[in-house]
């Protein structure tokens, strides 16, 4: 079976800062991770690939310097990377870039696409759906487990309060979180024969097949009007009331103060 | 001439640093305190195929070379000096050996297990008797149809008792003195050979430190490394290779007590701003921080002419001697900038110093290491 994962290249944000004026990240100086949900997709298709056998490809769209993290990911175990690079992908938005990723995807044949549920940097969550759709393949979001089954996959779904399970047939696009699992380290060999032994191929906007006016800046349409760090939302009071009314009279005691009666 | 490491050990040292943050860290004091073996550290080691480093594949090793290995061990002694020196012991001082001196069949059965992390080594050489003159072995072989029989013992083992294949060594013939000496690997297990006494040490003290004891312990002949009178030779050029192991043990622990020093300084407040502010600490920081790197260029050094296959015995005494030096007064400063603090066991620095002074003792004292040096040079 063939396994494709796309992996992003991430500021390190337990380091990163906004910039108080701009409120854009200020991205000197701040170590280069492999981004954590996206890094459980690839541990995931290498738990697939360790139990069932399997080809692992892994692709990202970024500059040149994300040579060392598809390096990171074929010194854990993937069989080979794919870098979409070209100045004429620059400041692209989810939009241009699910749709770079997926005129590459589509020289590839693949059972399975694996992406990370969002990218730290920008925690949209969009980037893996949008491939499915262009792509035309169905899309399980939100994987906390999986597992493979003739020609399917049985995903559990997460959800604030519950879960779903669901079964696809493949080929489909599945979005990792990190709670999926504990990505394993790499090894010094894995290392060694990811720069003397593999290689990273390159693939400019000439070697896929891409609108260019839906590419780059140019081809996004989203504009960012603000960015902000999160809040930190407070725990939120518990009580225990007796009965069911005195429940009743004290979430409208508490909406009255709020002011919303 | 270029100081920059390959993209593939700046690779190496990434992941070794995140294991050793991540693993190895958080049970640094505990195995300290308990004087406990990290079993658990040793069984992610090898799932991470940390065992066998600079091992060939064919034999079940990870193909990477000494420089990989070293960063290894720097990285782990930065927060850890008793698991550097279990993976010090079991890389040079018994995989090593037998990558050397070993035949086919040996590295099959000994090599091969050791390298994928499946069992430890260890390396007998000292006894009660025999330390810095290690030639004047009392244990001895003789040889039995197709086995030797052992009988002696030797002290201060490291990975002693949680080792699994032991490269030991005996008298053959004890006429030829220092020809009389041969190296053997014996298997734990093997009716004859007991364990005696744990030592309770000053450092390192999660690692097992064990007397070895040989009663008629019969192995085959079949396990003598190397030629028969050539043990002695096997041992030094051993150590040759395991002082650059220790230097970068040294060099961990003195970059770690740098870093923890660092930090601390930073915060500390004492007439109103951070100590870091007085001068005398700018300078003690910059003289260590200056030895630190002097002691990495010597040990990395040593490191790079033994990937290279030149002459590196002068050149690892040097890195074992500088770098020992250097940790020894890096955790004394640091433990010094600490003060009070720097005294108990709530701060790291207390157990790096402790640590520290091991290395220069073990692999020849300081002292050996400059009649190494200097019969290099007269
Ligand atoms: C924690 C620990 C782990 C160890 N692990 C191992 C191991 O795994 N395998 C192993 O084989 N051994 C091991 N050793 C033994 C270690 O290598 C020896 O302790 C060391 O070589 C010194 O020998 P010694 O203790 O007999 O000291 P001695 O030889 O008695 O030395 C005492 C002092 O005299 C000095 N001295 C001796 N001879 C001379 C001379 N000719 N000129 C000047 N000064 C001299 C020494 O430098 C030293 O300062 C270990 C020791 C310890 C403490």
């Amino acid at each position: 079976m063939k396994i494709i994962v796309c992996i992003k290249q991430v500021p390190d944000t337990h380091e990163v800062k906004l910039d108080p004026v701009t409120g854009t990240l200020i991205r000197e100086g701040v170590p280069s991770i492999m981004n954590p949900d996206d890094k459980a997709g690839l541990e995931a298709a290498l738990r697939i690939k360790d139990s069932l056998g399997a080809e692992v490809t892994v692709i990202t769209m970024g500059p040149l310097q994300a040579d060392v993290m598809l390096r990171e990911a074929m010194a854990m175990g993937a069989d080979r990377a794919i870098l979409i690079s070209d100045r004429a992908f620059g400041g692209a938005d989810t939009w241009a870039t699910s749709l770079t990723l997926a005129s590459g995807i589509r020289r590839l044949s693949y059972d399975l696409i694996i992406t990370g549920r969002q990218a730290i940097d920008g925690d949209t969550a969009q980037v893996g759906p949008q491939i499915a759709e262009h792509l035309g393949i169905p899309n399980v979001s939100y994987a906390e487990s999986l597992q493979v089954e003739d020609g399917h996959v049985i995903v559990k779904r997460q959800y604030e309060d519950r879960y779903q399970l669901v079964k696809a047939k493949m080929p489909c696009l599945i979005t990792a979180l990190s709670e999926l699992n504990k990505p394993r380290y790499m090894t010094p060999g894995g290392i060694f024969a990811a720069y003397r032994e593999k290689e990273v191929q390159l693939w400019t906007v000439d070697d896929v097949e891409v609108d260019r006016e839906q590419i780059g800046l140019k081809g996004s349409p989203t504009r960012v009007l603000e960015s902000f760090p999160k809040s930190i939302k407070p725990e939120g009071t518990k009580i225990i009331p007796d009965t069911e009314e005195e429940a009743a009279q004290y979430i409208l005691d508490r909406l009255k103060e709020k002011f919303v009666f | 001439m270029d100081f920059t490491l390959s993209k593939e050990h700046e690779m190496a040292r990434l992941l070794f640093r995140e294991f050793a943050i991540n693993e190895v860290k958080p049970l640094a004091a505990e195995i300290d305190e308990n004087e406990r073996f990290p079993v658990e550290t040793v069984e992610k080691m090898r799932q991470t195929g940390m065992m066998g480093i600079p091992v060939p594949r064919e034999f079940g090793g990870q193909g990477c070379d000494t420089m990989t290995y070293i960063l290894a061990v720097e990285e782990l002694s930065r927060v850890c000096g008793t698991t550097g020196v279990i993976l010090s012991a079991h890389t040079s001082l018994a995989i090593d050996p037998l990558m050397q001196y070993g035949t086919p069949e040996q590295k099959e059965k000994f090599l091969r297990p050791l390298a994928t992390g499946e069992k430890l080594g260890a390396f007998g050489l000292t006894e009660p008797n025999a330390g810095t003159d290690a030639a004047g072995q009392q244990t001895r072989a003789e040889l039995d149809g197709d086995t030797y029989i052992l009988n002696g013992s030797k002290i201060f083992i490291t990975n002693g008792k949680e080792a699994d294949i032991y490269i030991i060594f005996a008298m053959t013939d004890k006429s030829k003195g220092t020809r009389g000496i041969s190296a053997f690997i014996v298997e734990k297990g093997t009716p004859g050979f007991t364990f005696g006494t744990k030592e309770k040490k000053m450092g390192i003290r999660g690692s097992s430190t064990y007397e070895l004891i040989f009663t008629d312990c019969r192995i085959p002949a079949a396990n003598m490394l190397g030629r028969e009178g050539r043990g002695f030779g096997v041992a030094m050029g051993t150590l040759d290779g395991g002082r650059i192991g220790i230097g970068a043990q040294a060099l961990g622990l003195a970059a770690g007590a740098l870093d923890t020093t660092i930090a601390y300084v930073k915060e500390r407040k004492q007439f109103g701003r951070p100590i870091a502010k007085f001068q005398n600490t700018q300078f003690q920081l910059a003289d260590m921080a200056t030895r630190v790197e002097a002691a990495r260029l010597l040990v990395y050094k040593a490191a790079h002419l033994k990937d290279a296959g030149k002459k590196y015995s002068m050149e690892a005494a040097m890195a074992k001697l500088f770098a020992s030096e250097t940790a020894m007064e890096v955790t004394t400063k640091a433990v010094q900038l600490h003060g009070g603090y720097g005294y108990t066991r709530e701060y790291d620095v207390e157990r790096m110093m402790r640590d520290a002074k091991i290395t220069e003792i073990y692999e020849g004292t300081s002292e050996v290491q400059r009649m190494v040096i200097s019969a290099n040079i007269l």
